[in-house]
């Protein structure tokens, strides 16, 4: 484990991340306001049409944040897996010159989503002490789940930024699949709007639906209308599906990615 | 065994070539269903052997595609062999070509920093070398400007600065006297001469058998993707030449279309003569038959003594109507000795060879009264002696 973070590989990592975030925002004049103002506005968007206007979510309290959070790690799965998918090709000229750990590069981007992410969570916070939303002890839990989600992404990033070195479709099929992965978490709406409970529990199997629910129940409301994997299995082992498939993407990814780095100089 | 930086045992490489780029998935899909192959093999080294001490200054050397890159990028790790193993004691430069990594939107100074992460070096150590980096580079001014607006010898010579600093024991190095004006390789040959007499080993791949004779102790020839020598750099050198010239040859001829052109030289009066004086003016006078080689549109005429290539000149852009002759007047200030034409009827670009001629007409340059007391050498250059 030291040997993968030696000296050597942690200034390369630092600076990949650092060129990354240099190079994200240059000529924009707003720059890294972005980052946060990008969310932001697709919150307030998606509050007015779906709270304001069809009155989703009348029944959850403090629903707006219950939704900003659901948003902010939502976008922040999809950026990551996006950002790296494109990652290992998009540095097809270091790949072909140079002899660097690959996983680096994947790593570097995913590093970039993270302190996005963490960027987004402090704008969380600020509407939370708006909002006189009670600090809840099980608030402790989230650092958890947020790492359940980096290592969902990260075994995606690792298997689809390999992948996409051979099979060039893969970053659309990845698009469908986030766009319907969106809907399919009730990201938008509380899930006691479906009412049928096998949909419901097909639908909690899903690694972000899982994790985005136990978020929000840890930090923003633990109203039963917030139904998590455990309330919605009751205990039975089914409730330990969504890990184990975080599991299954980190260790297929990573197995895949060590498998295929070693032929990526002469297959970009 | 001790003493073996580099240790690569029956490596061969095989190359999956995609017929048709197959990199989406419906392909992958359509092939899979016909058994169909949708790649052809192609091999660029075939059972490659051979070992570098540690210390050597070893030159690889071959034509182009004869596996020169794919041998360094198997050495550097960038590539994994197909087959066999490739031993390597020592840590080495990471990289085989300068300014991998330079991205154009950041400026001189940013870049320095993310090639040398790229080197391993972090933040503090390059602090502490950026100063020496950038007076090497001579760039002083400019490492506040975005690397776009670098001119491409500006870039070589950060790359080349940065380069140099990386500290190990077996360096990588292609073809990077090929950029850059003199003085740059005049940089670089200091450097080369520097590490030379260091403790590292150097791998070296060049087309400049000058530098290969100069700097390399031991020598490659690689041919078609194998090991056609081992050696001295002087012999490796000069089977390289004789085999890439062979190979030229073979290809002359196969553009032949049988009959030869006639080159004739005379002299002022147009009397056809093989002897002249020195400063003579002696005209190259080449008559085809358009019926025979149709389609020239530039002729060139070269001098050559022995295997040393003296003067060549060529009608390209000169507006020249090339129907069935050319003659070229040249004044002679060459020392004595025999000299031999060397002339060529070429097409749209000197790539299209319509008849060459390596060995044409010889012609002998009697010695002027001045030379051997006043100077000396293969010209007169124009000079002038001063008292201080």
């Amino acid at each position: 484990m030291r040997h993968y973070f030696s000296k050597k590989n942690r200034a390369l990592l630092a600076e990949l991340v650092r060129t990354d975030f240099k190079l994200r925002y240059q000529g924009s004049v707003l720059g890294y306001a972005w980052s946060l103002l990008r969310p932001l506005f697709i919150f307030v968007i998606l509050y007015v049409v779906f709270v304001k206007f069809i009155k989703l979510g009348t029944d959850v309290p403090h629903y707006p944040i219950y939704l900003l959070l659901g948003i902010v790690i939502w976008n922040f799965f999809s950026e990551m897996t996006v950002q790296s998918l494109s990652s290992i090709v998009g540095r097809g000229d270091l790949i072909r010159k140079i002899r660097i750990p690959r996983w680096i590069i994947v790593l570097s981007s995913s590093i970039s989503a993270l302190i996005n992410l963490f960027l987004n969570l402090l704008v969380v916070v600020v509407f939370l002490f708006l909002n006189h939303v009670d600090l809840l002890r099980t608030t402790l839990w989230l650092p958890l789940i947020l790492f359940e989600v980096y290592a969902f992404a990260l075994g995606l990033s690792l298997f689809l930024s390999a992948a996409f070195v051979k099979f060039r479709d893969i970053n659309y099929i990845w698009e469908v699949v986030l766009q319907a992965g969106f809907y399919l978490t009730p990201i938008l709406y509380p899930l006691t709007k479906i009412t049928n409970v096998t949909f419901q529990k097909l639908i909690m199997i899903n690694p972000m639906a899982q994790s985005i629910q136990d978020a929000r129940y840890a930090t923003v409301t633990q109203s039963e209308k917030v139904i998590t994997a455990h309330r919605l299995f009751q205990g039975g082992w089914y409730e330990y599906i969504p890990f184990i498939i975080v599991l299954l993407a980190l260790v297929s990814g990573v197995y895949y990615f060590r498998k295929e780095s070693k032929y990526f100089a002469e297959n970009i | 065994m001790e003493d073996v930086a580099i240790k690569v045992e029956n490596v061969s490489k095989i190359f999956r070539l995609p017929h048709e780029k197959t990199s989406s998935v419906k392909s992958v899909f359509v092939n899979f269903y016909r058994r169909q192959k949708g790649y052809e093999l192609q091999s660029a080294l075939k059972d490659v052997s051979f070992e570098i001490k540690k210390g050597e200054f070893f030159g690889i050397v071959g034509r182009n595609g004869s596996g020169k890159s794919t041998l360094l990028k198997l050495l550097a790790g960038i590539y994994v062999p197909s087959k066999g193993q490739v031993h390597v004691r020592g840590n080495l430069t990471p990289f085989i070509e300068l300014g991998v990594g330079f991205n154009p939107e950041l400026t001189g100074r940013e870049n320095v920093y993310l090639n040398g992460a790229l080197l391993g070096f972090n933040r503090k150590e390059m602090d502490a070398m950026y100063s020496d980096i950038v007076s090497f580079a001579e760039l002083g001014k400019f490492m506040d400007q975005k690397l776009k607006n670098y001119s491409s010898g500006m870039q070589v010579r950060l790359a080349f600065s940065i380069a140099i600093r990386a500290q190990s024991d077996i360096l990588l190095i292609d073809e990077v006297l090929a950029v850059g004006d003199a003085a740059f390789q005049q940089k670089c040959y200091d450097y080369f001469q520097e590490i030379k007499n260091s403790s590292k080993t150097v791998i070296f791949v060049s087309h400049d058998m000058d530098a290969v004779k100069r700097f390399c102790t031991r020598c490659l020839f690689l041919d078609d993707g194998q090991v056609q020598r081992v050696g001295g750099p002087n012999e490796i050198a000069d089977t390289y030449v004789r085999s890439n010239n062979q190979k030229m040859l073979k290809e002359i001829k196969r553009n032949k279309n049988g009959r030869r052109f006639e080159i004739k030289t005379l002299n002022a009066h147009g009397k056809p003569n093989d002897s002249f004086e020195y400063e003579e003016e002696m005209t190259v006078r080449l008559s085809w038959d358009p019926r025979k080689s149709s389609g020239v549109k530039n002729v060139g005429v070269a001098i050559f003594k022995e295997t040393e290539y003296v003067f060549g000149s060529n009608t390209i852009g000169r507006g020249l109507e090339l129907d069935n002759e050319s003659s070229l007047k040249i004044s002679l200030n060459l020392n004595a000795g025999k000299y031999r034409i060397v002339a060529g009827l070429f097409g749209n670009d000197d790539k299209q060879v319509i008849d060459f001629e390596s060995n044409g007409p010889e012609f002998i340059i009697n010695p002027a009264k001045d030379s051997k007391t006043q100077w000396a050498g293969l010209t007169k250059l124009q000079h002038k002696w001063g008292s201080r």
